[in-house]
């Protein structure tokens, strides 16, 4: 077990913890975007800083990746952790101002202004959607491409992945696009379940393989009719 | 063995000659996998070239040699791709697929790793590399003008390459050499101080100029040294250079005249200069001028029939060349196997 301070608690953790799930379970509440359960911790979105150290020493790190070490000490909503976690929203806000998560975290933080350029991306590569293809899908069917200003999200060659079986769940988790799908562009589409008139649980024997994350379902919304 | 301007620009010349398996192909071709079914049928016209794009020797690994080399490790993605990039100038999308099923890896993680570098692109580049800097030194002196001109002049974006497939317009962030500035590289040649107005002679330069390099770096021209097969005097003589390096002299008889004959010592140059001008297709006696003995070998001559010269390669090793005048016949035997 190790000893680590979390906003003057002293509390325990099992070893390999991160700061998160530490701070998690004694109820210090840390906003999170790219962090899930289910998928392994990337620090993509910043949003999760924690203040550790003291001093002139102290730092900003992330806490979903940060593992927990003996005697740390950790403020989870120090003046400067919550100041950096603001400018994240804001920064976030001017690129994806249209997603009902970013949104809901601007209000939540009491973030009222955008000072920069707004912009109207459908994706902050927050890596979700590759992770969840990756680790719970184990397709690997869509990734990063490219690099810098250009980076983007999505499949080979921007053509329709052998590997994808329209799970859906890249939409399904996904934060900010919405319609990264874009069906409305079928030849580009990573995986145009939304728009497909036959859905992958069509196919019933294969539905337990599909794992499918439609939401709503796509299937059930006809049958409904 | 005189190569001619002409055949060397002919576009794609065709390769002739090969190893047994093609026996009547001459020239690169004879070493080249395209030969059979290439597009200029250099065999039936008759010609010979030592220079061709698409040229592919039977060295050339094939993308399934690539990947089995390094035995499907992830590890050694970059490495592969890098050699498939050299081979082809571009990674094709195939060439992914099967990297990613030998190393087991998702063609979404090949992409991603091809993506991110600048050095792997995957559409085809031109023969010609254009680079114009865009650091800040360069950009303060004028680089978007430069880069402005240079997607004028050559009809294509920064980033794309001319349908000829002869040029690829790219801009770089900084070539480290700022003094220089604005500064343009074309394939490792740099430029200084560019401004719009020397674009056109960069690429006509390039155009031209590029030739020449290439004949300077061809590693199927070098310099031989070579002495009497008899006497074994040495035949070089130091004092009379041809293409830049000490000519063979030899004596040389034909019809009634008798003089001396100076050969280009370079392999794969038939330049001569003679004391008497040979007619074309004479076939001359050539003799050794320290001991006088004949220099005349057994063997026939692969092109002609004349009979062939033989001379002592320092070094060990033989090479004969043909005696008729014109006759492009040679044979080089370094110890072991012939090269035509």
């Amino acid at each position: 077990m190790i000893t680590l301070t979390l906003n003057g608690l002293a509390v325990q953790v099992e070893e390999g913890t991160t700061l998160l799930e530490a701070a998690r379970f004694y109820g210090f509440p840390i906003p999170t975007l790219c962090y899930n359960d289910g998928l392994r911790p990337y620090g993509a979105c910043r949003l999760c800083v924690v203040e550790i150290g003291e001093g002139p020493r102290a730092k900003l790190v992330s806490s979903c990746t940060y593992p927990a070490e003996e005697g740390l000490k950790v403020r989870t909503a120090s003046e400067r952790v919550l100041k950096a976690r603001r400018m994240v929203i804001e920064l976030l806000l001017a690129s994806c101002p249209q997603s009902k998560v970013i949104q809901d975290l601007a209000s939540a933080h009491d973030v009222r202004q955008q000072r920069f350029k707004q912009e109207y991306e459908d994706c902050i590569l927050c890596g979700l959607c590759v992770r969840m293809c990756e680790q719970q899908m184990m397709a690997k069917a869509i990734g990063f491409r490219g690099r810098g200003e250009s980076r983007s999200i999505g499949t080979p060659f921007d053509i329709k992945s052998e590997e994808c079986r329209l799970c859906g769940g890249c939409i399904y988790i996904c934060p900010a696009c919405q319609l990264r799908c874009t069906f409305t562009e079928p030849e580009r589409a990573i995986c145009g379940g939304c728009a497909n008139i036959s859905p992958p649980c069509v196919e019933k024997e294969q539905f337990g393989d599909m794992m499918c994350y439609m939401e709503p379902c796509v299937a059930c919304e006809i049958e409904k009719k | 063995m005189g190569r001619e301007k002409a055949e060397e620009k002919r576009p794609g010349a065709a390769k002739a000659s090969g190893p047994a398996a093609f026996g009547a192909y001459r020239g690169i071709c004879a070493s080249c996998i395209h030969a059979p079914k290439c597009a200029y049928r250099l065999k039936d016209v008759g010609v010979v070239i030592w220079e061709c794009d698409l040229f592919e020797s039977y060295e050339t690994p094939t993308l399934q040699e690539v990947v089995e080399r390094h035995g499907g490790r992830r590890g050694a993605v970059i490495a592969m791709l890098e050699e498939i990039q050299a081979k082809y100038g571009y990674l094709p999308p195939h060439a992914l697929e099967v990297v990613a099923e030998s190393t087991g890896a998702s063609l979404v993680d090949v992409y991603a790793v091809a993506t991110f570098y600048r050095a792997f692109s995957l559409k085809p580049r031109g023969k010609h590399l254009v680079s114009v800097c865009l650091g800040t030194a360069c950009h303060v002196r004028g680089g978007p003008s430069v880069t402005k001109e240079a997607a004028r002049e050559l009809g294509v974006r920064p980033g794309d390459t001319t349908p000829d497939r002869e040029f690829t317009l790219e801009t770089v962030n900084c070539l480290g050499a700022c003094a220089l500035g604005p500064v343009v590289v074309v394939d490792g040649h740099y430029f200084p101080h560019v401004n719009p107005g020397k674009v056109k002679d960069i690429v006509a330069e390039t155009l031209a100029g590029l030739d020449k390099v290439e004949v300077e770096t061809d590693r199927r021209i070098f310099p031989l040294e070579v002495n009497c097969p008899r006497c074994n005097h040495s035949l070089m003589d130091p004092r009379f250079s041809i293409d830049g390096y000490p000519a063979i002299r030899v004596t040389v008889s034909f019809g009634r005249e008798h003089g001396w004959l100076r050969l280009s010592s370079l392999y794969g140059s038939y330049n001569v200069e003679s004391e008497y001008e040979v007619p074309k297709d004479a076939v001359v006696n050539f003799f050794c001028p320290h001991c006088h003995a004949e220099l005349r070998g057994a063997a026939a001559c692969p092109e002609c029939g004349a009979a062939m010269v033989p001379m002592i390669v320092r070094g060990g090793g033989v090479v004969q060349i043909c005696s008729r005048r014109g006759c492009r016949g040679h044979m080089l035997d370094l110890g072991g196997s012939a090269v035509e």
